[in-house]
Parts: C-alpha cells; sequence; structure tokens
C-alpha cells in the first residue's frame, strides 16, 4: 500500500501536526519509503496467531482503590505554557 | 593523584573506600574533563555545583561509615529522564524550558544510592535515531576517528550523548534507555558495555515515554562488572508502573566472575544477513571460539522470523509514540505557538516543537492505527511479535542460555554519511538489536574489537527474560578474551 498527497494531508491533520503544501510530496515519498519496507509482513503465514498484548506473562498490577496522591494542583500547571488560577488557559472552543 | 577518570566505576568506588582520594576530587576531575570535552556535544546540561554539593554529602557519609552502593560515583543521565527541578528536554524543542516536578524512579534509585549527576546528557529527539543526528540540541561527536582521518563519526543513537561521555571518559558510567537498540548501538559504537535489561527490570516512570511496550532503562559503563553495579541500583519493583515486575534484583556483580563452564550459548543463523561484512563474520566467529575455549558449549540454532523484527517493529513502535506523543499539545508544558483556535494552536506547536524524524514516525504511527488499517498493520505486526518471541522460547527450551550475535551490522559511520532520503537506510542499524526488544528479553553489547578502519565493533548476548545474571557471566568472558579496547587519544581536550 502507498500513499497520496492527499492521504499525507489527511494524516497529518489526524496527527495534528500543520505540514505546508512544499513539505507534502518529500513526506510523502518518505512514508511510503517506510510502507514498502513493512509490506515483506504480507509473507507471513499468522493464521491462528494471537496479537501480543503484554510482553511478559504477568497479570496487571492492581493497587487499592485509595487517595494515593493530591493537592499538587501548583506543581501540575508549574510547565504550563499559560495559566490562570490552576487552568490551564486554551483559545475560546465553545462559542 | 592526576587522572582520577580514567578509573572504572568499580575501581573509584574501591578508592573512595579505601580513602585513596575523595568524592570531591573524583567529582572535580571529571567536572574538568566535561568542561574540556565541549566539542563532543555530549552533554545538553553541566550540573557541575550540583555534582560538587552531593560529593560533599558522599564524603560526610563516607567519613562517617554510611558509604551506600554507588558512593560519590559521578554519573551522566540521559536527558530522557525527569530530574526534579532539572530542565529535561527529550531531545526536542517541544520540551523547552521544561523543569519536572518529580524524579524517575531510575534516577531516584541511583540518588538513594549515592550517584553524583554531572548533567543531563545528549541523545536522538525522543530517543527516536541510530546516530544522534535528530537531536535539537545539536549531534553528538564520537570520540571515535578513523585511523589517520579527523572526520567526525557518529557515536550512534538514541543514547549517544551516553556512549560519547562514557568512552571519553567524562562519567564514570551513564544511564540510557533502549526501545530498538538505542543502548546497545552506540554502545558497539564507542568501545563501551551497554545492558538492555528484560523488559519490566527497570521502573519506567518518571522516564519520557516513547513505545512504552519497547522501552527499556539500561547503564552504559567502560565494563561489564560497571554496567552490573549500575543496574543493581537503577533496577527494582515500583506500584507506579504496573509493567515493573515485582521480583528482586539480583547480586549482578557477583554474577560476572561466574565464568562460562557448561553453558551452551546458540548461534543463530538467521542473523548471517546477506552482505554482512567480512569482518563482521570473523568477530563473529572469533567471539564463539572465545566462548568454546573457556568452556562454552556452541550449538547452531534457528531463530526464522528474525528477518521481519525490523519492519514489524516500524509498525508496533510508532504506533505507540503517536499515541504516547499526542500529549505534546502546547497547553501542559514545553513549547506553545499561538493561534485562533484550540486545533491551529496544536498543528503549529506540533510543527514547530518536533523535528523531521518524530514527525515521519508520529504520521506513520497515525496512518497504521486509522480506520480501515488496524488490522491489516498494527495486529498483524503483534501477530508477528508473537512468532519472534516463540522463537526464542523454542530455542531456550532446547537448552540454550544465552545467544551471541553481532550488535550491528557495521562499524560507526560518518557524520551526515547516511542523510539520504530514505528512512530505513539508518533503520537497518537496528537489525541485529530490535530482536531483542520485541520479545522483551535481556541483551547486552560488549567491545570485541576493531575494524580494519580502527573504529570499534561489539558483539551482542541476548538471554532468557530475567536472566541478566548469565549475560554478565558471558560478556565478562569476551571482554577478558578481547582485552579492554585501546582508548581514543583525547583530541577533543
Amino acid at each position: 500500500m502507498s500513499v497520496d498527497a492527499q492521504t499525507v494531508r489527511r494524516i497529518a491533520h489526524l496527527a495534528r501536526i500543520a505540514v505546508s503544501e512544499e513539505d507534502v510530496a518529500p513526506l510523502q515519498g518518505e512514508l511510503n519509503a517506510i510502507l514498502a519496507f513493512v509490506e515483506q509482513l504480507g509473507a507471513v503465514d499468522v493464521a491462528g496467531v494471537e496479537p501480543m498484548t503484554s510482553v511478559t506473562p504477568m497479570r496487571m498490577k492492581k493497587r487499592e482503590d485509595v487517595v494515593t496522591e493530591g493537592g499538587r494542583a501548583t506543581d501540575i500547571v508549574a510547565n504550563a505554557p499559560e495559566t490562570e488560577d490552576h487552568y490551564f488557559l486554551v483559545p475560546k472552543v465553545v462559542e | 593523584m592526576s587522572e582520577l577518570n580514567e578509573l572504572t566505576l568499580a575501581e573509584a568506588r574501591d578508592g573512595l573506600k579505601a580513602k585513596r582520594f575523595s568524592a570531591r576530587e573524583l567529582t572535580q576531575a571529571h567536572v574538568d574533563a566535561v568542561e574540556k570535552a565541549r566539542a563532543l556535544n555530549a552533554f545538553i546540561l553541566e550540573t557541575p555545583e550540583r555534582a560538587l554539593a552531593q560529593a560533599e554529602v558522599s564524603d560526610r557519609k563516607i567519613a562517617a561509615g554510611e558509604a551506600r552502593p554507588l558512593e560519590g560515583l559521578p554519573l551522566g543521565i540521559k536527558d530522557l529522564f525527569c530530574t526534579h527541578g532539572v530542565t529535561t528536554t527529550a531531545g526536542s524543542k517541544i520540551l523547552e524550558g521544561f523543569e519536572p516536578h518529580y524524579e524517575s524512579a531510575v534516577t531516584a534509585n541511583l540518588w538513594r544510592d549515592g550517584a553524583v549527576m554531572l548533567g543531563k546528557l545528549n541523545l536522538d529527539e525522543f530517543a527516536m535515531g541510530s546516530s544522534n543526528e535528530t537531536s535539537a540540541y545539536g549531534t553528538v561527536v564520537s570520540p571515535w576517528r578513523r585511523t589517520g582521518s579527523d572526520a567526525q563519526i557518529v557515536p550512534g543513537g538514541s543514547s549517544g550523548g551516553s556512549a560519547a561521555a562514557v568512552a571519553a571518559h567524562l562519567c564514570l558510567g551513564a544511564t540510557a534507555t533502549d526501545t530498538g537498540g538505542s543502548i546497545r548501538q552506540p554502545a558497539a559504537f564507542t568501545g563501551t558495555v551497554g545492558i538492555k535489561p528484560t523488559y519490566g527490570r527497570c521502573s519506567r516512570w518518571g522516564t519520557v515515554a516513547f513505545a512504552s511496550s519497547l522501552d527499556q532503562a539500561g547503564p552504559i559503563a567502560r565494563t561489564v562488572r560497571d554496567c552490573a553495579v549500575l543496574l543493581a541500583s537503577m533496577a527494582g519493583p515500583d506500584a507506579r508502573d504496573t509493567t515493573c515486575v515485582d521480583l528482586p534484583v539480583p547480586d549482578f556483580e557477583a554474577a560476572v566472575s561466574r565464568g562460562v563452564k557448561g553453558l551452551t550459548i546458540g548461534i543463530p543463523k538467521e542473523y548471517r544477513v546477506d552482505g554482512m561484512p567480512a569482518e563482521i563474520q570473523k568477530l563473529w566467529d572469533q567471539g564463539a571460539a572465545w566462548l568454546k575455549e573457556a568452556g562454552a558449549t556452541i550449538k547452531e540454532i534457528s531463530l526464522p522470523h528474525t528477518q521481519y523484527a525490523l519492519p514489524a517493529y516500524y509498525i508496533v513502535a510508532p504506533a505507540e509514540a503517536s499515541s504516547n506523543l499526542a500529549r505534546y499539545d502546547g497547553v501542559r508544558y514545553g513549547l506553545r505557538v499561538p493561534a485562533n483556535d484550540i486545533v491551529g494552536l496544536y498543528e503549529k506547536t506540533r510543527a514547530a516543537g518536533f523535528g523531521r524524524e518524530v514527525k515521519r514516525r508520529i504520521m506513520i504511527g497515525t496512518y497504521v492505527l486509522s480506520a480501515g488499517y488496524y488490522d491489516a498493520y498494527y495486529v498483524r505486526a503483534q501477530k508477528i511479535r508473537t512468532l519472534i518471541k516463540r522463537d526464542f522460547e523454542a530455542a531456550y527450551a532446547e537448552g540454550v542460555d544465552a545467544i551471541l550475535t553481532p550488535a550491528t551490522p557495521s562499524a560507526a559511520f560518518g557524520i551526515g554519511e547516511k542523510a539520504s532520503a530514505d528512512p530505513v537506510e539508518m533503520y537497518l542499524n537496528d537489525v541485529f538489536t530490535v530482536t531483542v526488544n520485541m520479545a522483551g528479553l535481556p541483551g547486552i553489547a560488549v567491545p570485541a574489537g576493531l575494524d580494519s578502519q580502527g573504529l570499534p565493533l561489539g558483539l551482542q548476548l541476548i538471554g532468557r527474560p530475567f536472566d541478566e545474571e548469565t549475560l554478565f557471566a558471558v560478556a565478562q568472558t569476551i571482554e577478558d578474551a578481547a582485552g579492554r579496547t585501546a582508548l581514543p587519544k583525547p583530541w577533543w581536550a
């Protein structure tokens, strides 16, 4: 499978990365080189094989359902580019 | 008392214990070496004041007879580990100015054990690369050069700063991370030792995520013993990472001197790839001969799905990366490029903040996870991963204790030499290392000789899950037989 210019624009938008028009063609070439490389996986017989979901055979650890942390709003917003009263600021999303 | 930075980590530890020098003197020697080596660009951030302050504490602990396992030993930290109050970049512009308000589990373990931090080490952006050429903070230069040439050589990647700093004696050891070969390939390129432990051995908490089912932290150092000492401190259970196992950490240093008598070492025929340079084949044969001489049994084995590991990796890793890197949105931390609406803010911030290789991988990941392609790409790749793991399980079930392979398909290349338009050319560097991540196994790279141009070459050993001890024993046997590689002349100082 390979991608066309329109698909490159669509993927870029899904990935939330602005791509300029002059970047579409080179990106298309690079993405198609990678897709051509992974094409060989089609030759493998995977009938009846379970997809890997956990690399080490272990039961997921669970902890007590109790509060372990909290009250750190100042720490959490400390690195944000724009904040107000412990809120993250973004452009208006609701009219 | 000159050249304290030429000691190995274990020698420095023993020297401090015997009070032959102070932690302050040891740290100062390294701080000076770091300062003189800026031409290598190994550090993104130097923290000499913090290092000297920690060394003062260590000297007091040693005087009081309370020395901890890594007391007063100066280390470099790959800038993928979050460090409390110390800028952490992941080699990316998008984390500009990020100062974590928490400490990664691995680095917290090192400070608990008395280690000293010299600074944050350069890396490929978000650990995506095999040459350290994708860092937003510039390429790292290897301390190694080809015989009779002053052309700049890559240190490998993504832990290029870690490998270069250790090889150049700027630190006694360094933390690193390995998603597809990022510890073992740079170790092989710089004549250092690097181990990627079994998935789950080290906590991933507080380490910037690339591909969560593949990422694992480990050390790079100048000897096998030094790696064993460092891993013993870095590893251990952590309730905050659900994939970190609740297993006690063995005495790795004791395993170093076990020898290989009675062990069976597998030689996988599928690693004899087309076009493998004769030098690499010779090195591999030599490694097998050394182990045989030391009392191991050598056995040819088959890992039939080897060739599919790298293409499957280039589906799984970008898919997980596209999800993990969705968090860089210009809202919570790092770079923000203003826009009139929220989608514009995301798109402009991510366009300006991510480098080319990272964008490429996010886009591939987004594509293979998108509607209509998920089964054809991602699910198929995860099935192939099961087959790769089964190959290893079959070999181990036949009594193989460890597997010997070359670490890389060639020695290090020159900076800019692989800047072609085809990203796959660079990806092929990881062809021997990536299987190990796909199967979650431990792997170690150990220097074994030099190529005809005078650059280091390494061998890789792959072990059973959670049997790093055997890897340390076998790697030590290779280190003993090969001798320590001649160190590069310090042209940079």
